[in-house]
């Protein structure tokens, strides 16, 4: 198998890191070796942060080069825009569309969701209020749930959900908010 | 994260585990039969304790030392008995416990001794991009620098067992990308190990001039022996073959084989993972080359050793890196960088497999802030309204509080290192006696270099107010222990060492004790504090909002009230209060703590907060 690249996005404090463990977690009960590096420390404070997941046979780099993420999953639509560049022509993001804003100010979250519509091929655009309503501490694993139904990893929605309830954890809250990512995208609201 | 397990027929079990590189330092380190292990948190070395602390079944001692020179000695002691012993602690850490490290190469060690100094190119969160593999050329000691975490998993074992053969300390040396790296490393047996020996007295362990140059002399002869050694050493390798050479190491040559089994190239490629260097095995890597790239992060270093092999050997082998522009010279590597680096070295014109993007619009700048609820906010927000009208200088130090230097708060004018806040605002008063010094600094760093500066104020009558924000824990790194909270590593309750008491033994009387978040109370003590003369002490005691778990509260702005002067946006600096798009203040409740500091600083009362 090819190398398969995901990169993560977000906001400190959002879940990433957990997020890219699951995946390469669920990775490796598939038999696949895994990498993945990800930002802690200074950044964790309301800084942008991302994680490199890399899955296949042999893996050297821990790090994606630029143009080639198969999957991108962004938390919020300005870290979607930042990390584009990191998505391979025919590659997928998914991106929760509500905004995270910066102390510093506001920014106009349709402007970013217009610019990743216009230059990746393969937008899947998760809505965040009924995340925000119904599960608001574990939005990583609704967009992990949307990626999932979406057939974006290389590895079954159901060992992913097995490697997620594994965590005792917020393991409701997991379990609901995941099955939520994946209903959305069923219902076409995602 | 989850064990798997392969069953290959009815005998072999494989046991695997996806790990962060840290983790597996540290089970890396179980396995080879550590006694011993201390150390203090740092960005990127704190899960290694962490992870050693978690999986302790009880025969290993583990603490959390007050500083990193404090944590080595405590390890070299137990390693004088004979005990397998590991310290951990980022790079500028070392700065710290340099003294103990140059020495202790003099003195030796019974017991395998392990000094894992975690670096960070970029640097990502640390104060410099220095690099440790010259801190063991500087102290004559051997080095091992994993490629990944699977390799560090190997590497911390065999720098025990060589620790132990040679009768020095080793240094392991990871880097960020390594740290919090995770891989799936397959987990093997644990090693057999003797128990400790135990202390013998002998004229070995006290350092003396005569003792020191007899020293010097076995030292010499143990790294020209071990650069023969590690010439056959499994992660010194050497590969390829062709007139075009690439030397690398760390993470960068995880980089470099990224780009070779992307895009090929007919080169020869040695990796190098220790110091001393191999030499016997660089020469057979630099026979029949032309040119040679380096790739590695931080210094010159595997570059340095090839220049210096060129001129013993007379060979005309033109060596290219950081000294000559074709490598980076500050920063981490990436695979783009690298990619591009070897494509230029090898003349390969650059497939064009990533179009470039069209610039996405104007994105919001993301500046590292102090959380919702932090009582730091606070703090900074009671000095900086109560030396409105004086000419003060506020010192910083190093943790969450470095923050404080951000807009809107603006509180921090100096950062230097560990400790060095209540110093260098010694010297600034020395030099402008006419203007008021606030020397801020965490619990935590208090008790790592903190008292020393404080007791030399005292000494020398140097007129500063020392400004403690304790929040009772170590909050940047994740929430460590320290002496002031009672507990230890082992899972025991201490008595916690109060730092009033301290302050006062060290004879300040001027101590005000309050809680930040008491506005009237905290501005009257930097009041009363600035009215004085000699070292005052202000001790702003309030938890770090991360521990305090289940803030009930409820946080509002009343709309009717709200004037939109936008005062609490400008400052406070509070990632909770946004601006509504009709202009007013509303807040965040996903991010709010209910902490209350803006329901009191709103000039009009349009900010309730109920409970919390």
């Amino acid at each position: 198998m090819k190398a398969f690249s995901l990169l993560i996005s977000g906001v400190g404090g959002q879940g990433t890191v957990l997020a890219s463990k699951l995946i390469a977690t669920a990775a490796m009960k598939c038999g696949f070796s895994a990498r993945t590096t990800e930002t802690i420390g200074m950044a964790q404070r309301g800084g942008c942060v991302f994680g490199h997941v890399r899955i296949g046979e042999e893996i050297f780099s821990p790090l994606i080069p630029k143009g080639s993420a198969d999957v991108i999953i962004a938390f919020e639509p300005a870290e979607a825009a930042r990390r584009l560049t990191y998505l391979s022509r025919n590659g997928a993001l998914v991106v929760c569309d509500s905004a995270v804003n910066p102390v510093t100010g506001t920014y106009n979250a349709d402007d970013m969701l217009k610019y990743v519509k216009s230059n990746a091929s393969n937008v899947i655009i998760v809505r965040g209020q009924p995340i925000k309503e119904q599960c608001a501490k574990t939005l990583n694993t609704a967009l992990l749930g949307a990626a999932a139904q979406c057939g974006l990893f290389p590895f079954s929605t159901e060992i992913l959900l097995e490697v997620i309830l594994a965590m005792p954890k917020f393991r409701e809250e997991n379990l609901k908010s995941f099955n939520l990512g994946r209903e959305m995208y069923n219902e076409g609201q995602a | 994260m989850d064990y798997i397990v392969y069953i290959m027929g009815d005998v072999i079990f494989m046991m695997k585990k996806l790990l962060m590189g840290n983790e597996a330092i540290a089970m890396g380190a179980i396995r080879a039969g550590v006694n011993v292990v201390a150390g203090y948190p740092g960005t990127p070395s704190s899960e290694i304790l962490e992870t050693v602390a978690k999986h302790n079944d009880g025969g290993i001692y583990v603490e959390w030392s007050v500083n990193e020179k404090v944590g080595l000695e405590v390890a070299a002691g137990a390693a004088y008995a004979g005990a397998r012993s590991m310290v951990t602690m980022k790079q500028v850490g070392l700065n710290v416990a340099s003294d103990p490290l140059m020495c202790l190469n003099y003195v030796g060690v019974l017991g395998g001794m392990v000094v894992v100094v975690a670096d960070d190119p970029g640097p990502i969160s640390s104060q410099t991009e220095q690099d440790t593999r010259h801190f063991a050329k500087f102290s004559k000691l051997a080095l091992f620098d994993p490629s990944t975490p699977e390799e560090a998993y190997i590497m911390i074992a065999d720098a025990f067992d060589l620790s132990e053969k040679i009768g020095r300390p080793v240094l392991l040396r990871p880097t960020t990308r390594i740290c919090h790296s995770c891989a799936v490393v397959e987990l093997l047996d644990n090693l057999s190990r003797n128990e400790p020996a135990g202390f013998t007295k002998s004229e070995q362990w006290v350092i003396f001039p005569a003792l020191s140059y007899r020293n010097k002399i076995t030292i010499e002869k143990t790294l020209d022996d071990l650069s023969g050694e590690f010439s056959g050493y499994e992660y010194n390798t050497l590969a390829g073959a062709g007139k075009m050479g690439i030397a690398s190491g760390g993470v960068s040559y995880a980089h470099v084989k990224e780009h070779l089994s992307n895009n090929g190239g007919q080169v020869k490629l040695l990796k190098v993972s220790t110091v001393p260097f191999p030499d016997k095995l660089a020469l057979e890597f630099l026979d029949g080359l032309e040119e040679a790239l380096v790739v590695e992060e931080l210094d010159a270093v595997i570059e340095n050793e090839l220049i210096r092999l060129c001129g013993i050997h007379g060979l005309n082998v033109k060596i290219l890196g950081k000294r000559t522009g074709h490598i980076g010279n500050a920063g981490e590597n990436t695979v783009d960088s690298v990619s591009a680096d070897i494509t230029a070295f090898l003349k390969n014109t650059r497939a064009s497999e990533t179009e470039l993007l069209p610039e996405p619009p104007s994105l919001p700048v993301r500046p590292p802030v102090m959380c919702a609820g932090c009582p730091h906010r606070a703090s900074f927000l009671a000095v900086k309204e109560a030396a409105r009208n004086i000419s003060a200088v506020f010192t910083g130090d190093i943790g969450c509080y470095t923050l404080g230097n951000v807009p809107p708060l603006d509180m921090v004018d100096t950062c230097l290192c560990m400790g060095g806040g209540i110093t260098v605002a010694q010297g600034l008063k020395r030099a402008e006696p006419d203007r008021v010094h606030f020397a801020f600094i965490g619990d935590s760093t208090f008790f790592h270099t903190g008292i020393p500066g404080i007791i030399n104020a005292v000494y020398n009558q140097t007129d500063i107010v020392v400004v403690i924000l304790d929040n009772a824990t170590t909050a940047m790194t994740g929430n460590q222990p320290h002496p002031g909270m009672g507990i230890t590593m082992m899972g025991g309750t201490v008595e916690k060492i109060s730092i009033e008491k301290i302050v006062r033994a060290i004879g300040v009387s001027a101590l005000y004790r309050v809680d930040p978040f008491d506005r009237a109370a905290a501005r009257e003590a930097v009041h009363a504090s600035i009215g004085q003369k000699g070292v005052r002490v202000i001790l702003f005691e309030s938890p770090c909002i991360i521990l305090q778990k289940g803030t009930n509260g409820t946080t509002s702005v009343d709309g009717n009230l709200c004037t939109g002067c936008k005062l609490c946006l400008k400052k406070l600096g509070c990632p909770a209060i946004m601006l509504a798009r009709e202009g007013k203040a509303f807040i965040d409740t996903d991010l709010c703590t209910s902490c209350g500091l803006c329901s009191r600083f709103c000039p009009v009362g349009a900010i309730t907060c109920e409970g919390g």
